[in-house]
C-alpha cells in the first residue's frame, strides 16, 4: 500500500510516508524519502493487537501494538486499503500451525552440524553435574522417561535419594497436573536446595502418604537441617479457595517437619491486567509527571515486581543464611513457581549472573520445567486468558538486580531486552510450545535454530564492562535490601519505551567502556609484543645503542567514538505545559554520525533485521527514526492575559 | 540571554522610556526577542496590584511574552519536605511511595524547570532570538532558568572550571539570597519564611542532565552533592550572604576562604571528576518526558541506601578509563 504514513508516538507532526509491504513473516514500512529509505520491520510474531480507529480527514488510522512493546502507528489513505491490510494482519498475526510460524521458515545460513551444535550448547545435564548432582543426596530418576508420569516435566529429574519411583508416582497423583516436587537447585556448600512442584490436591482433609514421604525425602536430603520449608506463592486467600476446588496447600499438621509460608503474588490474570494498564500509561500523550507517577501506581506493576523479587530473596536466604531446603509452589508450579525459583537461583549463584549461566537458568526453570510458551505468550492463536507477562517479569527483575549491583552481572541490559524479544519473536525454536514433549514431538532441534547459539555467537554486544569474575559484587550470594526504600524499583523504560529513542540517554556508557576495554587490551597485548621485540633488538645490539620502540600514541580518544560527542539532536516541543502541543522527544536527524556508532555496534544485536537472511535492509533499527523535524517555534499561552490575545490576535 | 526582575508596571500601567530604550536597543534591525516570566500568566497580572508586573506589548513591540509557571518560595520548600520525608520512610509499600513521590510534586518541579531551561535555549539557538528572563524578584527561579540554559546551551560551562564560574555569575554574584533560602533544611522545623531550595532544585537538574549526557559534564555527582552541602553550612565563604553588597560589607573575601580555590587543588579536583566526560560541543537538549526524569536517589536517598555497590561500579569505570 502506498502514501501510507507512519506517526510518531509523541507527535502526529513528524509522520513519515511511505509504502507499506505485507510478506509472509513480515509487515515492513519503507520510507519514501530518497537518500535513507528506512524500513521499519515487524514479525507478524510480535503483534499483539490491531487497533483500526476512525477514519478521519487524513486517513484511515491503524495501530499495531506489538509484543515487545513497539508501537506502530499508520494512517493509510483509502478506507478500503485499510480494511484490507486489517484483516490481513489479524489472519497472519494469529497463526493455527506451528508450521506458520517464522523459525520454520528462518534460515541464518548455517549447516546441519552447526545447527546441532547450536542445540548442543546448554546442556542441562552438565549443569545439574555443576551444581554436583547426583550424589549421596540426590539421585536421576527416569520415572517421567516416556512423559507418564507427568506430560509438563522433563524426561529426567532429580529427586532426593530416599524417593522411590513408587512414592515419586504416588505424589504425583497428589499434585496438580501431576508436578510432583522435583529439584530445580542444589546449594553443594550446605546440601540445602530448591525443589519446585505444584499444589497439592488435598483439599479439606484428603492426605496422601506418598506425598508425604516425598517432601520427607528432601528433608532428609539435608542433614543440616530438621525442617524444610514449604513456599506458596500465591495470596493466601486464594490459595484458601482451591481448597474448595479439592486443591490448596500443605498443612502442617500432616506433613512432618515442615514450616509453611504464604509469599503473596498475584495472578497472571492480575498480572495481564497490571501490564496493560502500565502500556496506557506509556501512550499517553503528553503526560505530565503526576500522570505518569499515578499511572505507574495505579497499575500496580512495580508492586508486583517486588513481590516476586521478595519471594526469591526470602528462598535464598532461607537455603544460603539458614541451610534449609525451601519447597516452593503455585497452583500449577509453571509461572510464579518458576519466576521465583529463578530469581533465587540468580541471588544465590553467581554462575547464572554469567552470560552462559543465565541461559542455563531459563533452560532449567522455564523450558524444561514445562512453562507454556505457546500459551502465555502467544505463539499460536489461543485463548487470550492464558496470555500473561510472566517471563517478562522475571526478565525485569534481573534488570532491577543489575541496576543495584552494576558489577555483578557478566551480561548487559541488551543481553535482556533481545532476550525477551526473542521469545515473543518465533524466530528461534527455544521457546515453542508448552513443554518439552510437545517440543519432541514437533522436532523443534531438527528444524529450528536455537537463540543461545545466537546470542553466544555475538556475545560480545552482550557483555558488562564492569563485570569482573573476581570482583566482590560478582562472588557468592547477592544481597538486595528488601525493605522499598532502600531498593526503589525503577521504570524500565529501555524495555517499556525501547523503541523511542528520545528518551533513553544518548551516549551508551555501557558501548563506550566495552570499546574501552577493547582498545586496552588491544594496546596491552601490542605492548607485550613490542616489548618482546625491544628485548630481542636489546639482546642482539651492543649496550651503547639505543633503540627507538615504537610506541603508539595512546590518546584518550577513541577513533570511533570521537563521533559520540556530535551526537546531535533536535530539541523536544518544550511547550508541553500546555495541551496545545504535545511534547516529543528529540530524534536523532541532522548529524546521522552518531548513528554511525550506533550502526556499527548494533548491525548484529538488533536482532530482527541483522537476521533477515534474505532481505537485509542495512538499517539497523526497528525504531521509526524520523528525520529531523528541526525546533519549532515555541507555542505561547492562549492569552488569558489581554495584552497576549491582543498580540495573537494580530 | 538577559536576565532581570520584573517591571513595575502597576495598576496603572507606569511606563518607563528607559527601560523601554534599553530592552529596544539590544535587539538588533528587525529582530524580535522573547520575555520569558518564570510566572504564570495569573500571577503576573496579579502582581500589579502590588506594583509589579508584566512588560505591555504596546511599549514593547518587538517583544513576545511566554509564561512559563515555575514553583518557588514556600511550595517549594513544602514540595521538597514531603519527598524528603518519604524517602525517610522505611516501611512503605511501593505504591504507597509512589504516591508519595507524586504528591510531593518535587518531580514536577524538575520537569518544569528543565522544560523552561530547554525552551530559553531553544529560543536562543534555534530561533535566534534574544531571550529575557524575569520572575518577580529575578532572584531565584530566573537564575534557575538562565543557569540551566548556559549549561545546555555552552560546553564551556561543562567543565569543571566553566561549572564554577556559571555559579559564581549567576547565583551567587547575580544575588540569589543563598543566607535565607539555605538558612536550614527540609529536616528543620524551625524554617524561616524565606527558605525555598531553588539551589537544590538547579542541582537536581543539573543531574538529570548529567544521567541523560553521561559524557557531556566534566564533573560528577560528588561535585553537587558537595555544593549543596557547602551551601547550607561551609567552611568556605563562597555562599555567604545573600548579595555581593553584603559580602562586601562582612568583608568576606578578606576573612575567609574561596571554596572555588579548595576544590581546584588538584589533590581534591579529581576527585570531583567525571571519568567518562569528553568535550561535546554540541548543544545538549535534554528529554523531559516523565519517563527520562528520575529521582535523584544518590542525593535523596543518600544516607538512607547504602551506596557501596555503586561506588564500587564506579572504582570500575574510573579503573577501566585510566587502565587505558
Amino acid at each position: 500500500v502506498e502514501n501510507v504514513r507512519l506517526l510518531d508516538r509523541l507527535s502526529s507532526r513528524r509522520a513519515v510516508v511511505g509504502t507499506l509491504y505485507l510478506t509472509a513473516t513480515h509487515v515492513i514500512f519503507v520510507e519514501n524519502g530518497s537518500e535513507t529509505r528506512k524500513e521499519t520491520w515487524v514479525l507478524h510474531s510480535q503483534i499483539s493487537s490491531i487497533e483500526k480507529q476512525a477514519t478521519t480527514a487524513t486517513g484511515c488510522p491503524l495501530l499495531i501494538r506489538c509484543k515487545n512493546f513497539q508501537v506502530i502507528h499508520l494512517v493509510i489513505p483509502q478506507e478500503r486499503d485499510c480494511h484490507d491490510v486489517y484483516i490481513s494482519l489479524i489472519r497472519l498475526a494469529r497463526p493455527v500451525k506451528y508450521e506458520e510460524l517464522y523459525c520454520f521458515s528462518f534460515n541464518p545460513k548455517l549447516d546441519k552440524e552447526e545447527r546441532e551444535q547450536g542445540w548442543k550448547l546448554v546442556d542441562l545435564n552438565e549443569e545439574y553435574n555443576r551444581m554436583g548432582v547426583p550424589n549421596s543426596y540426590w539421585q536421576i530418576s527416569d520415572v517421567n522417561r516416556d512423559y507418564g508420569v507427568c506430560d509438563s516435566y522433563p524426561t529426567e529429574v532429580y529427586v532426593p535419594k530416599s524417593a522411590t519411583a513408587h512414592i515419586i508416582v504416588g505424589s504425583s497423583k497428589f499434585r496438580s497436573r501431576r508436578r510432583f516436587p522435583a529439584l530445580s537447585y542444589y546449594c553443594k556448600g550446605n546440601n540445602a536446595s530448591i525443589c519446585r512442584s505444584s499444589q497439592p490436591l488435598s483439599g479439606f482433609s484428603a492426605r496422601c502418604l506418598e506425598d508425604e514421604q516425598m517432601l520427607q525425602a528432601i528433608r532428609k536430603a539435608n542433614p543440616g537441617s530438621d525442617f524444610i520449608y514449604v513456599v506458596d506463592t500465591r495470596p493466601k486467600l486464594n490459595a484458601m479457595a482451591n481448597r474448595a476446588a479439592g486443591k490448596g496447600y500443605e498443612n502442617e499438621d500432616n506433613y512432618s517437619n515442615i514450616k509453611f509460608q504464604f509469599i503473596g503474588i498475584e495472578n497472571i490474570h492480575v498480572m495481564r491486567n497490571s501490564l496493560q494498564k502500565m502500556l496506557e500509561v506509556c501512550e499517553l500523550k503528553s503526560p505530565s509527571m503526576s500522570d505518569f507517577l499515578w499511572g505507574l501506581e495505579n497499575s500496580g506493576w512495580l508492586k508486583h515486581i517486588k513481590a516476586i523479587m521478595d519471594a526469591g530473596i526470602f528462598i535464598a536466604k532461607a537455603v544460603a543464611e539458614e541451610g534449609v531446603s525451601v519447597l516452593v509452589h503455585c497452583s500449577d508450579g509453571w509461572d510464579r513457581t518458576a519466576q521465583v525459583c529463578s530469581v533465587a537461583s540468580l541471588l544465590l549463584d553467581p554462575y547464572y549472573r554469567t552470560m552462559k549461566g543465565f541461559m542455563v537458568l531459563i533452560e532449567k526453570d522455564w523450558i524444561s520445567f514445562g512453562h507454556k510458551f505457546n500459551h502465555r505468550y502467544g505463539n499460536l492463536d489461543g485463548d487470550p486468558k492464558e496470555i500473561s507477562p510472566v517471563i517478562d517479569q522475571f526478565i525485569e527483575c534481573v534488570w532491577q538486580l543489575m541496576e543495584q549491583f552494576p558489577c555483578a552481572f557478566e551480561f548487559n541490559e541488551r543481553f535482556l531486552i533481545h532476550i525477551q524479544h526473542h521469545i515473543y519473536s518465533c524466530q528461534f525454536g527455544n521457546f515453542l510450545c508448552n513443554s518439552q514433549k510437545e517440543r519432541r514431538e514437533l522436532k523443534i532441534k531438527e528444524r529450528t535454530y536455537s537463540l543461545w547459539a545466537h546470542l553466544w555467537k555475538n556475545r560480545a554486544d552482550y557483555l558488562n564492562p564492569l563485570y569482573r569474575s573476581d570482583h566482590s559484587q560478582t562472588q557468592g550470594t547477592l544481597h538486595p535490601q528488601i525493605a522499598p526504600c532502600n531498593f526503589l524499583y525503577k521504570f524500565w523504560s529501555g524495555m517499556y519505551n525501547r523503541f523511542e529513542k528520545g528518551l533513553h540517554p544518548r551516549q551508551s556508557v555501557t558501548d563506550y567502556l566495552m570499546a574501552v576495554k577493547e582498545e586496552t587490551q588491544q594496546l596491552e597485548e601490542e605492548l607485550e609484543v613490542l616489548q618482546e621485540r625491544l628485548a630481542n633488538l636489546q639482546k642482539s645490539q651492543s649496550g651503547n645503542n639505543k633503540v627507538k620502540s615504537k610506541q603508539q600514541d595512546r590518546s584518550k580518544q577513541f577513533g570511533l567514538y570521537t563521533s559520540n560527542n556530535s551526537l546531535a539532536n533536535t530539541p523536544q516541543e518544550y511547550s508541553s505545559d500546555l495541551k496545545s502541543f504535545p511534547s516529543r522527544s528529540p530524534s536523532q536527524g541532522d548529524e546521522d554520525s552518531a548513528l554511525i556508532l550506533t550502526q556499527d555496534n548494533l548491525k548484529s544485536s538488533d536482532p530482527d533485521l541483522s537476521d533477515n537472511s534474505d532481505q537485509e535492509s542495512g538499517v539497523e533499527d526497528l525504531s521509526c527514526r524520523s528525520p529531523s523535524g528541526g525546533g519549532c517555534l515555541p507555542s505561547e499561552d492562549s492569552g488569558k492575559d489581554s495584552d497576549e490575545a491582543v498580540f495573537l490576535a494580530s | 540571554l538577559l536576565r532581570s526582575s520584573q517591571p513595575l508596571t502597576g495598576p496603572n500601567r507606569r511606563r518607563c522610556r528607559e527601560d523601554e530604550q534599553l530592552l529596544g536597543t539590544i535587539l538588533g534591525e528587525g529582530e524580535r526577542g522573547f520575555v520569558l516570566d518564570t510566572r504564570s500568566a495569573q500571577a503576573a497580572k496579579q502582581a500589579r496590584i502590588s506594583g509589579g508586573g508584566t512588560e505591555p506589548k504596546s511599549c514593547y513591540p518587538r517583544w513576545r511574552r511566554l509564561h512559563r509557571a515555575l514553583e518557588r518560595g514556600r511550595p517549594l520548600q513544602d514540595s521538597f519536605s514531603r519527598l524528603a520525608e518519604a524517602c525517610a520512610e522505611p516501611a512503605l509499600s511501593v505504591e504507597r511511595w509512589l504516591g508519595r513521590l507524586d504528591g510531593s510534586r518535587w518531580l514536577s518541579h524538575v520537569k518544569a524547570a528543565l522544560s523552561t531551561a530547554c525552551l530559553a535555549a531553544q529560543c536562543l539557538d534555534r530561533e535566534g532570538c534574544t531571550v529575557l528572563v524575569h520572575g518577580a524578584e529575578g532572584t531565584d527561579s530566573t537564575l534557575l532558568v538562565t543557569a540551566l540554559a548556559q549549561l545546555i546551551l555552552d560546553p564551556a560551562c561543562r567543565t569543571l572550571e566553566g561549572f564554577q564560574g556559571l555559579l559564581e555569575r549567576e547565583w551567587i554574584q547575580a544575588g540569589h539570597p543563598f543566607q535565607l533560602r539555605c538558612a536550614r533544611s527540609a529536616s528543620s522545623h524551625a524554617r524561616g519564611k524565606q527558605e525555598a531550595p531553588l539551589f537544590l532544585l538547579f542541582l537536581d537538574c543539573v543531574w538529570q542532565l548529567s544521567r541523560q549526557f553521561p559524557f557531556s559534564l566534566e564533573f560528577g555527582e560528588q561535585l553537587l552533592l558537595t555544593l549543596f552541602d557547602n551551601a547550607y553550612a561551609s567552611a568556605y565563604g563562597t555562599f555567604l550572604c545573600n548579595n555581593e553588597r553584603e559580602r562586601s560589607l562582612c568583608k568576606v573575601k578578606e576573612s575567609t576562604h574561596s571554596l572555588w580555590a579548595w576544590l581546584n587543588q588538584p589533590e581534591e579536583r579529581h576527585k570531583y571528576l567525571n571519568p567518562l566526560y569528553s568535550h561535546n560541543p554540541l548543544v545538549i537538549w535534554p528529554s523531559v518526558e516523565p519517563q527520562s526524569i528520575q529521582l535523584w536517589q544518590g542525593f535523596f536517598l543518600r544516607w538512607i541506601r547504602p551506596s557501596q555497590h555503586l561506588e564500587e561500579a564506579w572504582g570500575e569505570i574510573r579503573r577501566l578509563v585510566q587502565g587505558n
